[in-house]
């Protein structure tokens, strides 16, 4: 098997979950708790990945990263070199790929927590930021959770936005599901065989993770 | 097992730097599947050095090239990719060469039970449903099939048969699965130890298809140039000349 891919694939994922948890909750509050009429515009935008061929979001996010668009010039001027093909890139990628992986459970958390506790909570001179999270984090914990490892589970998976992006580079770029590809076309169905193994059960394992804890199976802590 | 989950742990939190002497990084053709990693072992034994071996389809590496790609040495089937990276000033000056020939031959599985020798005329038969073949597209090698399926005269009667693969080792892939019945493939690639075991190839004539003139070259956005050339020399050398004529290339004769 692969160390080095399944080792940049986990790192990957890591990194694109942890990062869609920070700027995800943002964006699900305000899909949340915004009353502005035309909302929708944005949540059909943040939800377009979902629809969207992984080519073509690969191929818009290459060219504009790519050393021709200002952004990217701007990157490889401020670090010394370009975006494309680099592990950086390929986080910025799945960053977007993933997102309403992250926001919609997250926003669909928020919708569920009682609107009365968070009117209280405010007219009790509690500030907008604390009330969000001493009550309103609290009490979406499972929809946060499912967020998290939903949006780590598809970045382990993705191939098409990697296949674009990233340029299959040995340590950099080169994830589990590309290895498996080079490795069917190396004719090493062996070696494929067992990567596409581990990754069958890691996304059963993180499925099952999921389910159960909608069904409330375990409870993390006790309700009060 | 758990020696092995803390390495990966350690990987994942160092952030994958293996800290080698050197390392460089390649994209080569996908016609060098088998005899590039015959190679990059040989060369990482003798020289310690760590090879980043990326393989794909020439057409792709010279968008992403163009596009800010970092590698170091770029083996393309077709020199007129590197010589438009060379024109575009993303090569390091000079060092722009012919490193082989490209050879096609049609390839069959033994259990399909096809006389390959009655050539290219035997694709237009009704018992082959599938041929496949390189994307020509980005392809170099599936230019040269198309060509000399033009050649031969059957291009119009199979262009419905053809299925493509994104480079030569999956349309490779394609027909030593079974899933095709016959592909017109890199010579390089019937001759690896995987495919000559479970099925036959017969070459197609040099003289039907535009010659596949194979080019490397070093580049500019590479972040090692001095290990760069010295792959290059193992590949000039006796032994990398011997490995890639065991695969089938013709190599030039040296300068």
């Amino acid at each position: 098997m692969n160390w080095i891919a399944i080792a940049v694939t986990f790192k990957l994922a890591l990194l694109t979950a942890t990062v869609l948890l920070v700027i995800g909750l943002p964006i699900a509050y305000w899909l949340t708790f915004s009353k502005w009429r035309w909302k929708f515009i944005v949540e059909s935008v943040v939800a377009l990945p979902l629809v969207l061929p992984p080519t073509v979001l690969g191929f818009y996010i290459l060219v504009a990263i790519g050393p021709h668009s200002p952004v990217g010039r701007f990157y490889s001027d401020l670090v010394g070199h370009p975006l494309p093909f680099t592990f950086e890139g390929l986080l910025l990628a799945s960053i977007l790929y993933s997102l309403p992986f992250a926001v919609q459970p997250f926003a669909a958390a928020f919708e569920q927590v009682d609107r009365r506790l968070i009117e209280a909570s405010w007219t009790l001179g509690v500030s907008k930021l604390k009330t969000f999270f001493r009550l309103i984090v609290p009490l979406s914990t499972a929809g946060l959770i499912t967020g998290a490892v939903l949006s780590f589970a598809h970045t382990l998976g993705e191939f098409g936005v990697v296949l674009m992006v990233g340029g299959n580079i040995e340590g950099e770029t080169r994830t589990v599901s590309i290895d498996i590809y080079d490795e069917v076309q190396a004719l090493n169905y062996a070696g494929a065989a067992k990567t596409a193994l581990l990754l069958l059960a890691v996304s059963y394992g993180v499925l099952l993770l999921v389910y159960a804890m909608n069904r409330k199976v375990w409870v993390v802590w006790p309700q009060r | 097992m758990i020696r092995v989950i803390i390495a990966v742990c350690m990987f994942v939190i160092t952030g994958v730097n293996l800290a080698v002497a050197e390392e460089i990084t390649i994209a080569a053709a996908s016609d060098l599947n088998f005899a590039f990693r015959e190679i990059v072992t040989e060369y990482e034994k003798t020289t310690g050095n760590h090879v980043r071996l990326t393989l794909g389809s020439s057409g792709n590496f010279f968008t992403q090239i163009q596009n800010g790609a970092p590698f170091d040495l770029y083996f393309s089937a077709d020199i007129a990719y590197p010589r438009k990276l060379e024109e575009a000033g993303l090569t390091v000056p000079g060092s722009l060469y012919q490193y082989a020939v490209g050879r096609i031959v049609m390839w069959t599985g033994k259990e399909a039970h096809l006389d390959l020798s009655k050539g290219l005329e035997i694709l237009g038969e009704p018992t082959i449903r599938k041929i496949a073949i390189a994307n020509p597209k980005h392809a170099p090698y599936g230019r040269a099939a198309v060509a000399a399926m033009e050649y031969a005269k059957v291009y119009d009667r199979v262009k419905d048969k053809l299925v493509l693969g994104e480079n030569i080792s999956q349309a490779a892939q394609f027909v030593e699965s079974g899933a095709a019945d016959v592909g017109i493939i890199a010579l390089s690639l019937a001759l690896a130890q995987p495919m000559q075991a479970v099925g036959h190839y017969w070459e197609i004539p040099v003289d039907v298809y535009p010659p596949i003139e194979q080019g490397a070259v070093i580049l500019m956005g590479g972040k090692n140039q001095e290990s760069a050339k010295a792959f290059l020399s193992f590949i000039q050398g006796a032994e990398g000349q011997t490995m890639m004529k065991r695969y089938g290339f013709v190599v030039p004769s040296p300068r």
